[in-house]
């Protein structure tokens, strides 16, 4: 037993500990901010901030950096993988919740919880060795053949049936961000007060106009907030798409165009880059992409907080 | 159950703090040497680590992050050398503080996926690969390649170019000589470890390249010979600057390099595109070591390795369709060594 | 009108029914992809030999397997206590500020963060001062990771712990340490353990902050001042490259992760159903 002095002191100090830990978080946060600024810096200065998202040409060799193509490709990829994923997670959290025994919803729930703990290097080995072929093979010209003669839409569709383009990399970020907007819709749906479906039912509603009518607007607020998460997730992931996506600097024509993201980008060029210009370019993108994530899980995670607090 | 809790957590960081010591202990200085850079001759250079290791105990940890990588990691004095096939120029040289020599020379091919013509040889020249590299010839059976491959059986299908994502010395070899056969090329791509290439697909490393070639029909992509050699991939003849379609061989690859201009007062600095030979290969190049200037210890020992393989690695060097360098330029490296204090 | 009513009701929910077969589709296709490529490519040799040059067959994963293990362990040593330590700030004695609620929000955040980011900024701050690539750098990057996650499962398993155990405690004049240490540790235990094991199984099938941090190393090495393989990494490597033989050690390698890793989560998940059934 030590001291009355003693404890009062260790208490103090285990007080500081503490903080100091919890305070590494910000420190973190801040560390990353200043350290990118400042490594970026040579190119913000040099290309300024409107030029250089609005730029597309990426040429080491003549020094000039714009950073268009890999922002737009990570936007158009993740929105992609969003309009597979979100109706998905939701029906994936309706049929958990609403639809299923209970028994087999948990069961249900916690594989898709294992879809979210898979690596995402293993979706990329999978997406290159066995996803790759398949739609180079069988599923685009398929696809193409299908769709590629109607007008306008047919665009979407057309150019050389690779397996190394847009559509592939969407498919294989859409399978991994499903777990996370499934996984928070599920919460929501679980809290919602059974009282207001009753009087649902009871005016003679059936399952899925209580579902359509009263779930989704009682939840409105989190089923965005994950959105938000899975959207912010698919901006940031490498590793499953730089196996799939071809590294090119181009926008993408087409569906089954390659292109370039932010992530791909980094990891294909940064212990590369021979030119500082061109290091200090990769930070500036590293940069817009560390600010964009923040931006969208901060609005995203208010979000769910405000309804978590009702 | 909480005493057994305690007892874990101690347990694990007792063995961890002893694992770590036992680490940092166990690698005394020279033991092992990190060096990283151009993918061009990571075969030799693995196998080189090899033979060293069985013979001297040394470890040499050559990571194969492209040219690009080599130089940039060197600048940053994150590795002990770096390996580019892209030379720095003399100016640069001096900037970096760095010192730089050959180690071997090594041809780029063309490797290609057609099934439809098996066996045969594909031919090709300089201004029919700058074409499909703008992306100006989209298919195989363009008039142009047909000019060179009457024979063929060239099927209507799109060519996919395959190029390098990285930073890459095969890169910078392969633009050179672009640039200097194909005036285009020269004015709105230039040459360099890293261009703006405006088709097909990109691809980490001669390892990637080889890879989407092999595995994608109707690709085509530019690779040390060494990688389509292992990998079984068919790779095209060109016709040189003297109008003669030459196949990539150990001799023509010579040829190439007999007319190169290794000196020391430059670096080293040389270029080996488009020679003039009759028997020339016309995409040959030097591969190189950058070291950084004020590190004599750590260089020292690096010397030793590429000393050592000099000495003996010349077997392994042909065996894979590298071209050691010649005994005089070899004297010549020992020389500018020697003048910087560090054989 | 009302049975056309029933009919959008039926195919409305015959929909989410499919959802979920679609997810479980997946799930089970890559699973099944995965076992079926990595057994094969289990032999002896996998684990006990050393890279060989490329193009040489037999060569295997040791320095990865090792590389990998040692780094993970520098991240949990790193990243536990501070995590735990940060966590207990937040659910306690930092329970009344405003700049908990900001730290926790963060912390939220910083758990989707990307990796590759993690990896840029230890770069800059770690690798470029320290002169070479290090597994200590590699085990810094993914402490970064692990440690939001590890705040917030311990601020949330402490604050489930009843407000009326830590006035019992106080009452009978205990110090505010010795009721984190022997009320609220205690009660919470389990739970933060759990948080712990699913941080891990995070950290360990990341690759990307390893690219620029631990690097690579073509031999086994215990020195983590020196860089490191990492079967993350190597996976990439290998994937990437021509050869068969590679390409046979990254399958076999991403089945001992993905098997690790799901093992850890199925025990972490089954460990916080057993503590709430209780």
């Amino acid at each position: 037993m030590l001291s009355n002095k003693k404890q009062y002191y260790f208490n103090l100090f285990f007080f500081f500990v503490t903080a100091s830990s919890a305070f590494v978080v910000i420190l973190v946060v801040v560390g990353i901010f200043l350290v990118l600024f400042k490594e970026a810096f040579p190119a913000i200065s040099r290309y300024g901030i409107i030029r250089f998202i609005f730029s597309s040409s990426w040429d080491p060799v003549r020094e000039i950096f714009g950073g268009a193509v890999p922002l737009v490709g990570t936007l158009t990829t993740s929105f992609l993988a969003l309009i597979v994923a979100v109706p998905v997670a939701l029906g994936i959290a309706v049929f958990i919740t609403e639809v299923a025994p209970k028994r087999l919803g948990e069961i249900i729930g916690m594989a898709i919880e294992l879809l979210a703990a898979i690596p995402s290097i293993i979706y990329g080995m999978w997406g290159l060795f066995t996803l790759a072929p398949l739609q180079a093979k069988y599923i685009e010209p398929f696809l193409q053949n299908l769709l590629g003669g109607i007008p306008l839409l047919g665009r979407l569709f057309s150019g050389n049936t690779l397996g190394i383009d847009i559509f592939t990399a969407s498919i294989i970020l859409s399978i991994m961000i499903t777990p996370f907007t499934a996984a928070v819709a599920r919460d929501a749906f679980l809290v919602v007060p059974p009282v207001l479906k009753e009087s649902a039912y009871g005016m003679g509603a059936t399952k899925w106009e209580v579902i359509k009518d009263v779930v989704f607007p009682y939840c409105k607020m989190s089923i965005l907030g994950g959105i938000g998460l899975s959207l912010g997730r698919a901006l940031g992931e490498t590793m499953a798409v730089a196996f799939v996506l071809g590294n090119l600097n181009q926008f993408p024509t087409s569906l089954f165009s390659p292109t370039a993201t932010v992530t791909v980008k980094l990891a294909n060029e940064f212990t590369e880059a021979d030119k500082d210009i061109h290091l200090a370019a990769l930070f500036y993108l590293a940069f817009l992409l560390f600010i964009m994530s923040l931006t969208i899980l901060g609005v995203s995670k208010y979000f769910i907080h405000k309804t978590q607090k009702k | 159950m909480k005493k057994m809790l305690t007892f874990l957590i101690l347990a694990v960081f007792v063995l961890s703090f002893l694992v770590f010591w036992k680490g940092a202990e166990g690698a005394s200085e020279g033991k092992l040497i990190n060096g990283a850079g151009a993918t061009f001759p990571y075969p030799l250079y693995s196998a080189w680590a090899s033979d060293y290791h069985k013979a001297t105990g040394v470890k040499i940890n050559y990571q194969p992050i492209g040219s690009g990588g080599g130089i940039r990691q060197i600048t940053e004095r994150t590795v002990d050398f770096g390996a580019s096939d892209m030379p720095l120029k003399p100016e640069e040289i001096e900037k970096k503080k760095l010192l730089q020599f050959p180690t071997v020379i090594g041809g780029v091919v063309i490797a290609y996926n057609l099934p439809e013509i098996g066996n045969k040889r594909l031919v090709l020249d300089g201004e029919t690969l700058c074409k499909i590299y703008l992306g100006e010839i989209k298919t195989w059976n363009d008039p142009q390649i047909k000019a060179l491959n009457p024979k063929l059986n060239l099927p209507y299908k799109p060519i996919t170019p395959v190029y390098r994502s990285d930073g890459s010395g095969t890169t910078s070899i392969f633009t050179h000589y672009l640039s200097d056969v194909c005036p285009k090329w020269a004015k709105e791509i230039g040459s360099g470890t890293s261009v703006n290439f405006r088709a097909g697909i990109g691809a980490k490393g001669n390892e990637g390249v080889a890879n989407y070639v092999k595995r994608t029909p109707y690709s085509l992509g530019y690779v040390e010979y060494a990688y389509a050699l292992q990998n079984k991939i068919m790779v095209s003849d060109l016709k040189n600057r003297k109008g003669k379609v030459v196949s990539p061989t150990p001799e023509s690859f010579k040829e190439a390099a007999k007319t190169s201009d290794l000196r020391a007062e430059k670096h080293f600095y040389a270029w080996m595109t488009n020679a003039e030979g009759e028997k020339a290969w016309p995409i040959v190049g030097a591969t190189y070591i950058l070291l950084a200037k004020e590190r004599p210890q750590i260089n020292k020992q690096v010397i030793k390795f590429f000393d050592w393989a000099y000495k003996n690695g010349d077997q392994r060097a042909l065996e894979l369709y590298y071209i050691p360098l010649p005994a005089e330029v070899k004297a010549k490296i020992r020389e500018y060594w020697k003048a910087h204090g560090i054989y | 009108m009302i049975r056309r009513r029933k009919i959008i009701n039926k195919l409305a929910l015959f929909f989410c029914f499919l959802t979920a077969l679609w997810g479980l589709f997946w799930l089970t296709f890559i699973l099944f992809d995965i076992i079926r490529h990595g057994i094969t490519a289990l032999t002896p040799s996998l684990f006990l030999n050393e890279p060989t040059p490329p193009g040489i067959p037999g060569g295997g994963l040791k320095h990865a397997l090792i590389g990998h293990l040692l780094i993970t362990l520098t991240a949990t040593l790193i990243g536990v206590p501070v995590g735990i330590l940060g966590g207990t700030f937040l659910a306690e004695y930092g329970r009344n500020y405003k700049i908990s609620r900001i730290i926790s929000f963060i912390a939220d955040i910083m758990i989707s963060i990307p990796a590759i980011i993690v990896g840029t900024f230890v770069f800059a701050f770690m690798v470029k001062p320290m002169g070479h690539f290090s597994g200590l750098a590699g085990g810094v990057s993914l402490a970064i990771i692990m440690i939001p996650i590890i705040v917030r499962t311990t601020e949330n398993m402490l604050s489930l712990v009843p407000w009326t155990l830590r006035e019992a405690a106080f009452a009978l004049g205990a110090p505010y340490y010795k009721v984190i240490f022997q009320v609220v540790y205690r009660g919470a235990g389990v739970g933060i353990f759990t948080g712990v094991i699913l941080a891990i199984a995070r950290v360990a099938g990341e690759a990307a902050p390893l690219l620029f941090t631990s690097f690579n190393n073509a031999y086994t090495t215990y020195n983590i001042f020196q860089p490191m393989a990492s079967l993350t990494v190597t996976i990439f490597q290998y994937a990437m490259g021509p050869y068969e033989d590679w390409h046979k050690q990254a399958w076999g390698a991403s089945f001992l992760i993905t098997l690790f890793i799901l093992l850890l989560a199925i025990v972490g998940r089954y460990l916080v159903r057993l503590k709430f059934k209780a």
